[in-house]
């Protein structure tokens, strides 16, 4: 649901004419997001949820810089601390954690997923629009 | 009576590892076991689908190598469509698809040495895992982590650039791509931006990154040396003149001595010559040479593997470092497990001589994509991919959906060494033991992080698994247990 919902937003910022926004989407966040982060003056991170409240959650990050990772892929606060370390760069970051259901491959999202992607494109567009 | 061990999850491994150590009465390591403890069967969901879905569906097997599942699945296909059999695609087709390739190894391999195994090299194997981590190489060492971060994004942009986008890419499709490269692009990736992103500059640090390792290897040899070190035989795909070929070629494998048991046999015929052998305490099958049988067939995959066969690199930097590698053992196969990681930062330097090969060729630019000929029911495509080699074979009914799936991936393939690599670190550092402590897990993580192992990928599962590991003695009761969850 994060990249559909990345996709809608990057294809509404067009044709809505609104400047500023890049939007970017990949499998799992990883070190080289940091240079994007750090290139950012703000940064959402979108991504679907097993848990937490529906039909979405916004709420801030910070760099955690003690971590103990255990795959290839970082969490979005690892990506924060990398960029302050690297790039001095501490920019004001959010997760938007949209709650899903189903998680079999091929399986077309439910109904309630669908209906919390709204919800969820509803709220981003409306904090988009925002000025600051 | 014997004791048991059991670690669980395996940090710094894609997936979920759980490792158990069975003890025998007098406290020596009996057996040890690497167990994958969940199965999800992606070869189903593909059953059913048209055929030219396949290379876009199994990109989603794997966050970390989707291109070599993307390549390998395309490749399969481009035998269904009566696109020869690796060698009938057109000279762009064929260039871009290894541009690709060749970016999935470079960014994948980076990664790897600089956000996985750097830390361990830096700080140490007994260092707090709360600070051996990419965050602490990025305190302690700025320029090597800011270059892992520039040739992990070079990686990716070539990815993007060759096939369409970064996620769920569809430019390899049955018979060829679906786009070339534009001179805009091809002079983006060849000479950068006026910034660091471009193809020399990935080279220099290719070779900067080989030389931090040999420097380190320099000051820990006997330890390296040492480290989970065990006789095997190596397999791996070589170009028909033996180079080390990582898009295509034909299979070969040696022995622990050199001597070839596998003599370049082509890829559609890989069921006459492998088994996979089922054992009723892990999902993760266990591949093996039919004609050796399971005992004496298996083998070793990846970069280690690689260099072990392969009888020469067609790209000149990496060939002398390659000549140094094979100098180290008087010519004989490494056995060395931690000899992966000079073995996987050859491979990067040659993944980036091979991109600015690629880039400087006219080829890429070219409008002649796309090959079709005898339709046919069946295709193997195998592919090298970061972690070693990739098997994936379709059959097609006449209505063009995929009736069959067969995949071994890298990690399953090196599943055996992963067992035989964690039985050597528990008879050295848990014999006699009744608790697990931080360096037995760390030294149990580095052995099985050295084959770089994707147990997602490898159990055909999704998302991310947590490395457990359990002390079991010969009664069964459990003496220690020790966990390490992702955060």
């Amino acid at each position: 649901m994060g990249v559909a919902l990345v996709e809608e937003l990057e294809a509404w910022a067009t044709a809505e004419g609104i400047p500023g926004l890049v939007f970017d989407s990949n499998y799992q966040l990883n070190a080289e997001d940091a240079l994007a982060v750090a290139e950012s003056r703000q940064v959402v991170f979108v991504d679907a949820a097993k848990e937490g409240p529906a039909p979405f959650e916004f709420r801030p990050l910070a760099p955690q810089k003690e971590i103990s990772f255990s795959t290839h892929a970082m969490p979005p606060e690892s990506v924060l601390a990398l960029a302050d370390e690297l790039y001095g760069a501490r920019p004001p970051a959010w997760i938007l954690a949209i709650r899903g259901e189903v998680w079999e491959p091929n399986e077309p999202p439910t109904a309630a997923a669908l209906s919390h992607l709204a919800a969820a494109r509803e709220f981003l567009q409306g904090w988009l629009r925002k000025p600051g | 009576m014997t004791r048991k061990i059991v670690i669980d999850p395996v940090t710094r491994v894609e997936g979920h590892g759980k490792v158990t150590i069975h003890l025998d009465d007098t406290g020596n390591v009996a057996q040890s076991r690497l167990h994958i403890v969940e199965f999800r069967g992606f070869e189903r969901f593909v059953q059913g689908r048209p055929y030219w879905e396949a290379p876009v569906l199994v990109q989603r097997l794997c966050g970390i190598c989707p291109v070599s599942h993307h390549l390998a699945a395309a490749k399969a296909m481009d035998v269904v469509v009566g696109a020869g059999t690796g060698d009938g695609l057109t000279p762009t087709a064929e260039k871009i698809r290894r541009l690709m390739h060749y970016g999935q190894i470079f960014q994948s391999h980076s990664l790897h040495f600089f956000h996985l195994a750097s830390p361990d090299l830096l700080f140490g194997y007994d260092a707090d895992p709360a600070t051996r981590n990419v965050i602490g190489v990025a305190l302690a060492n700025r320029e090597l982590a800011t270059q892992a971060v520039l040739m992990r994004k070079y990686g990716q942009e070539v990815i993007a650039a060759t096939a369409g986008k970064k996620i769920h890419g569809t430019g390899a499709i049955p018979g060829g791509v679906n786009k070339s490269l534009t001179a805009e692009e091809r002079d983006r990736l060849l000479k950068g931006d006026g910034g660091p992103l471009n193809a020399d500059q990935m080279v220099a640090w290719s070779q900067g990154a080989l030389a931090f390792f040999k420097d380190y290897y320099k000051k820990h040899k006997a330890f390296i040396d040492g480290f989970s070190k065990f006789p095997s035989n190596h397999l791996c795909l070589v170009r028909k003149d033996g180079a080390l070929d990582l898009y295509h070629g034909v299979l070969r494998a040696v022995d622990a001595d050199g001597k070839r048991i596998l003599d370049d046999v082509d890829c559609q015929d890989y069921l006459r010559h492998f088994r996979e052998e089922v054992k009723s305490w892990s999902y993760m099958k266990f591949p093996y040479l039919k004609k050796l049988g399971p005992e004496k067939g298996w083998y070793r995959v990846g970069p280690l593997a690689r260099l072990n066969v392969a009888d020469f690199i067609p790209t000149p930097l990496a060939q002398k470092e390659f000549e140094a590698f094979k100098a180290a053992t008087g010519g004989k196969p490494n056995d060395m497990c931690m000899l992966t990681h000079w073995a996987r930062l050859i491979e990067v330097l040659h993944a980036a001589e091979k991109m600015r090969e690629l880039l400087r060729d006219p080829d890429v630019l070219g409008g002649d994509l796309v090959v079709r000929g005898q339709r046919r029911p069946e295709g193997v495509g195998i592919i090298e991919a970061p972690r070693g080699t990739l098997f994936h074979h379709y059959a097609v009914g006449d209505d063009d959906l995929i009736q069959m799936a067969n995949l071994i991936v890298s990690t399953t393939n090196n599943n055996e060494p992963m067992n035989r690599a964690v039985h050597c670190v528990a008879t050295t550092y848990m014999a006699g033991q009744k608790e697990i402590t931080e360096p037995m897990m760390n030294a149990v993580e580095v052995a099985i992080r050295a084959y770089d192992p994707c147990l997602s990928c490898a159990t055909h599962a999704y998302g991310q698994m947590p490395l457990e590991v359990t002390l079991v003695d010969a009664a069964g009761a459990v003496v220690a247990r020790r966990r390490r969850d992702r955060t």
